[in-house]
């Protein structure tokens, strides 16, 4: 039965619901549970957030493993023990944090199974917490997920809403290749319908949430949001957008959105990330090499700037792409 | 009637539904109609449905627009005798938009109106509408849920309780089937009746649940008010494997619309979000494995193995059968050749999905057979 | 204690700065006029204090997100810093940065660091250039007990022994990174050893007695500055609030932080010692005192005057030619 609860719970129940089907899943990280050591309450936060809260007095220190600071040694222990037979899901606490620790991620995660010429299976979920919005500044608040798409061997999981982030946070668990799942920071609280049953989300199989002929929108994660926002106040104007959410960025579900440029011959992409060697460049040129036909007007981008994430609420703002940017620039293709 | 004017207002087909976009009026200004009438199509975010007549009389206006979305409840047009003045008409309008209030869009989610029970360890979920009377229970096919009876349900629940359920391995109840066969949904029916103290229901079946329902009549006739078997399996050996097996097997958007629209005379009703719902039950765990072992009792190798078409004659219990002419999953033909005693209507240009196509039509002949 | 008066003077008016900043910041983070994560260093003031009273602008500190003790014993301005944290343009770094990236290169202060561990690698590079130019600087990395299991930590360690840098690793070990126990986390039990196993002479004070930080850090610093290589000091300490803000600390003993304000906290320490050897009056402090209140009074005033960034501000600072 589907009730409302948050991106965040979702998340948790999907953490729960695999411990429990499956006892090689073991999750890691700091303070997933929380006070080792320490006098007071055991499981203290949970997690940063409390996402993984409640999973420790369940399943016990040997499944929930709390680790020092060292995510080169973490990151790279539940990548060792996923060859050894292991479904370790990792919390790397902000995607940020994969500067310390990202050889274990690419040489090493991403690499067995081609490298090792097929015999190696590498069943490693990451989850991180990406995305600014909360103040954190430079260095806890970027989109990093290109990075990562960018790896051959790595899928790249960013979930917009929380019947999303359940479906496929199983998915990833039960997936034999390396996934790095980002939750977005600024969703954990968003609310949606979700199965209490356990369920996966096949990778690469993007999301059309909202139908139109006019422009497509493509987009993924905390900006399907802002997508559909501007979807609706662009339709009391009579403009219809197609909102794609791509949920994966590897695999990326490459045919949705030809499908729909085909249809719309008109295409705004949306990210939070960064411009350059972004997901929005890439989708732009895959566009551009198989639907050019079909377009009516040049592709058009709406991003962060290509800077650094800056503090001060007053610059951050401005820094995150809004639904306005969003109107001005399906208008712009629109007039074309 | 002849003094009153009548409002036609946004239907609301099921609990979930908030608002609904205009479609085509299929009545001008001026016409005469009758109760029962389509007047309009209202699509909403799973269908696309037409609104009915409730009274006769005269369209004078017709409020709503096409393309219009408007919230439940929100005036449409107005019926009326054609002696009553247009100023009368224009007054009874302006007194109703100031007066409609729509509803608050999520009354804290109260969720979808259903319930579950616990039946010998089964979670069994189910939606209740209306209340008393000898209570209707209906039962969803192959892969459906309650929600296929969306059109029906408050139709049906005006003068009595109205069940309808998920059986095991279908929507929100769970997803352990046992062998599948028939027998073991006829014991979870019998076991729901008990549990509610339903000594008779009228039963309403489609496709699969309705071969449960003939055979729950046939072995438990004294619990049986009458039957009503809609494109219903168990009338013949042939049925669509192709349709049982892409939906088996369909876990992507693009492979279940392309079954999905076998289900419907129409195939623009196959939405998205009807696309998405049918994906969100497929996807949850168990429910491949449930429908697997259904399918293998109940039509191995692409054919019926429960053909109980003879044994109607035994009911002494009011039946009817009910079909799309155009059904792709199960032919119409199976409707033919009954005796007089079963009555039979045949839906011109409507698919599998008759009671959600041609809701208000088969709402009729259901309440009909009912009273 | 062979410090002149004015120097113990400067000590208590950096460490009561220090207290007076973090607990207006523990006040007004309440009314959510404060955006952003921020970590406060109450209960460490003796650490920084007592290591940077041997540093000149000259030397080099890198530093953590618990930063703003850091930031004020090496010299940054008040003024400047609280702007930055309410993310004014009058802020060190313009609002840009914010209470984890407060740095003043001016002063040495090459940043508090958004990541854990961030810092050792890069006071070995301010090392080999101080080194390398001849200034006589010395570089000095903070870090936790957290950081001290990254390993950039032991990188940097065994960087500064091989290559026989002017560099001091101070781990400041308050018994907790985030909610984990410290004396779960550091393999071995004891980071003197650690720091030995690399050849760098260490030693582990009391963190609260501003003295016996100075005292260790006074032969560190000197060792370093005679090219004599790396040195290593543990000081062990506390803080007395969350891990940041908001942090509702059920990990943590029952009354544990009380006691350690009433026993050992390092501005009455101070007070009672100075004062019990008569070396600084009564008054000297309680004046130093008033006028800290009315500096951070009047930095809070200046930080919620001063402008907001505005959208020119977005794309500088960056090559941006996109
Ligand atoms: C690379 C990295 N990992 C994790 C974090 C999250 N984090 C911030 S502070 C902290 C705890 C640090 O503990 P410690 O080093 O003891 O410093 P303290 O907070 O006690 O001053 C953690 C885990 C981070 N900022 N950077
Ligand atoms: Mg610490």
């Amino acid at each position: 039965m589907a009730r409302k609860i948050s991106y965040q719970q979702a998340i948790n129940e999907a953490l729960d619901q695999e411990m429990e089907r499956d006892e090689t899943v073991v999750i890691m990280g700091e303070d997933v549970a929380g006070g080792l050591g320490s006098p007071g309450e055991r499981d203290a936060w949970g997690g940063v957030l409390g996402v993984t809260k409640g999973l420790q007095p369940k399943y016990g220190d040997d499944r929930v493993l709390d680790t020092p600071i060292t995510e080169s040694g973490f990151i790279g222990a539940a990548v060792g023990a996923a060859t050894a037979g292991l479904r370790p899901v990792a919390e790397l606490m902000f995607i940020d944090f994969m500067g310390v620790c990202f050889d274990q991620i690419f040489n090493q995660a991403a690499k067995f199974r081609y490298m090792f010429g097929g015999k190696a299976e590498t069943p490693v979920v990451i989850r991180t917490m990406y995305g600014a919005g909360l103040r954190a500044a430079a260095q806890h608040s970027q989109c990093l997920y290109p990075v990562f798409t960018h790896i051959p061997g790595l899928k790249v999981v960013t979930p917009s809403n929380p019947y999303d982030a359940k479906g496929l946070l199983i998915q990833s668990i039960r997936d034999n290749d390396p996934v790095i799942f980002c939750e977005h920071k600024f969703l954990y609280t968003l609310e949606g319908d979700v199965p209490e049953e356990p369920y996966a989300i096949p990778f690469g199989e993007a999301n059309i949430t909202r139908e139109g002929d006019d422009v497509t929108i493509v987009t993924l994660g905390r900006m399907v949001h802002i997508a559909n926002e501007a979807a609706d106040n662009l339709a009391k104007d009579g403009v219809n957008c197609e909102v794609v959410d791509l949920r994966t960025t590897s695999p990326m579900d490459t045919e949705t959105i030809i499908e729909s440029v085909e249809n719309t011959g008109r295409l705004v992409v949306l990210d939070e990330a960064n411009p350059r060697c972004s997901i929005a460049t890439d989708v732009s040129a895959l566009v551009a090499q198989e639907a050019f036909g079909s377009l009516k007007a040049p592709i058009k981008m709406v991003t962060a700037p290509h800077t650094p994430v800056p503090f001060s609420d007053a610059l951050e703002d401005m820094y995150i792409p809004d639904a306005n940017q969003v109107s001005d620039a399906v208008r712009l293709v629109m007039e074309a | 009637m002849s003094g009153e004017i009548h409002s036609i207002t946004m239907p609301k087909w099921g609990l979930a539904m908030t608002e609904g976009k205009l479609g085509e009026w299929l009545v001008e200004e001026g016409d005469e109609i009758e109760s029962g009438d389509e007047l309009l199509e209202v699509e909403t975010e799973k269908i696309t449905g037409a609104v009915e007549a409730a009274v006769g009389g005269t369209i004078r206006r017709c409020v709503g627009q096409t393309g219009e979305t408007l919230t439940v409840g929100a005036l449409l047009g107005v019926v009326a005798d054609g002696s009553i003045g247009d100023e009368a008409i224009d007054n009874f309008i302006s007194d109703f938009q100031e007066n409609y209030v729509p509803p608050e869009p999520d009354e804290d989610s109260e969720g979808s109106g259903t319930e579950t029970i616990d039946l010998n360890g089964k979670q069994i979920q189910y939606a209740q509408r209306g209340e008393g009377g000898i209570p209707a229970i209906l039962i969803h096919g192959f892969g459906g849920d309650l929600n296929n009876w969306l059109f029906s349900h408050d139709s049906l629940a005006e003068a009595r309780a109205v069940y309808a359920i998920d059986l095991p391995g279908h929507g929100g109840s769970s997803k352990e089937v046992e062998d599948g066969s028939i027998e073991f949904f006829v014991s979870i029916i019998l076991d729901f009746m008990d549990n509610f103290g339903i000594e008779k229901a009228h039963f309403v079946g489609h496709s699969m649940g309705g071969a449960i329902s003939l055979a729950f009549s046939l072995k438990y006739s004294e619990r049986v008010s009458s039957l009503s078997l809609i494109g219903s399996a168990g009338l013949g050996s042939e049925i669509d494997s192709d349709y049982l097996n892409g939906f088996v097997e369909a876990d992507r958007r693009k492979d279940m619309k392309s079954q999905a629209v076998k289900l419907f005379g129409d195939s623009s009703l196959v939405t998205r979000s009807l696309v998405e719902d049918l994906l969100t039950f497929k996807r949850k765990d168990g429910v491949k494995k449930a429908l697997t072992t259904i399918m293998s009792s109940f039509a191995p190798d692409g054919v019926q193995v429960a053909v109980m078409r003879d044994n109607i004659t035994e009911l002494n219990i009011p039946v009817q059968i009910i079909w799309g002419s155009e059904d792709k999953i199960i032919p119409s033909a199976h409707a033919h050749g009954f005796p007089d005693s079963v009555s039979v209507l045949i839906v011109p240009e409507k698919g599998h999905m008759v009671q959600m196509e041609a809701a208000n039509e088969v709402n009729r002949v259901l309440l009909e057979l009912m009273a | 204690m062979q410090l002149a008066r004015e120097e113990l003077l400067r000590a208590y008016r950096t460490m009561k700065t220090i207290r007076e900043f973090e607990e207006r910041l523990h006040v007004d983070f309440a009314t959510g006029e404060i955006p952003g994560f921020v970590h406060l260093y109450a209960g460490e003031e003796a650490s920084g204090v007592g290591v940077m009273m041997n540093l000149d602008d000259r030397d080099y500190i890198a530093s953590t997100h618990r930063g703003h003790g850091h930031c004020i014993a090496k010299g940054c301005d008040v003024d400047g810093m609280m702007a930055e944290i309410y993310g004014r343009t009058d802020g060190l770094c313009a609002g840009k940065g914010g209470s984890m990236h407060i740095a003043d290169l001016d002063k040495g202060m090459m940043g508090a660091n958004g990541i854990v561990g961030g810092g050792p690698p890069l006071i070995c590079g301010a090392a080999l250039a101080n080194k390398n130019l001849g200034t006589g600087g010395v570089a000095v990395c903070f870090v936790g007990d957290g950081a001290f299991n990254q390993g950039t930590n032991a990188e940097g360690m065994n960087l500064a022994a091989v290559w026989k840098l002017p560099a001091i690793f101070v781990l400041e070990n308050n018994g907790y990174a985030e909610t984990t126990s410290s004396s779960w986390a550091i393999g071995g039990g004891n980071p003197v050893d650690r720091a030995k196993g690399f050849g760098l002479p260490g030693v582990s004070v009391d963190g609260f007695d501003f003295f016996a930080v100075h005292e260790a850090a006074k032969e560190a610093v000197e060792r370093a500055r005679a090219g004599d290589g790396p040195s290593f000091i543990e000081t062990r300490l506390s803080r007395y609030y969350g891990h940041f803000e908001g942090d509702s600390q059920t990990y943590r003993g029952k009354d544990e932080v009380k006691e350690i304000r009433e026993s050992v906290d390092a501005l009455s320490q101070f007070r009672e010692k100075v004062i019990g050897a008569a070396l600084l009056e009564s008054d000297d402090l309680d004046s130093i005192d008033g006028e800290v209140a009315e500096l951070i009074d009047n930095s809070v005033s200046k930080a919620k005057a001063s402008p907001l960034p505005t959208s020119e501000d977005l794309l500088t600072d960056v090559y941006v030619s996109y």
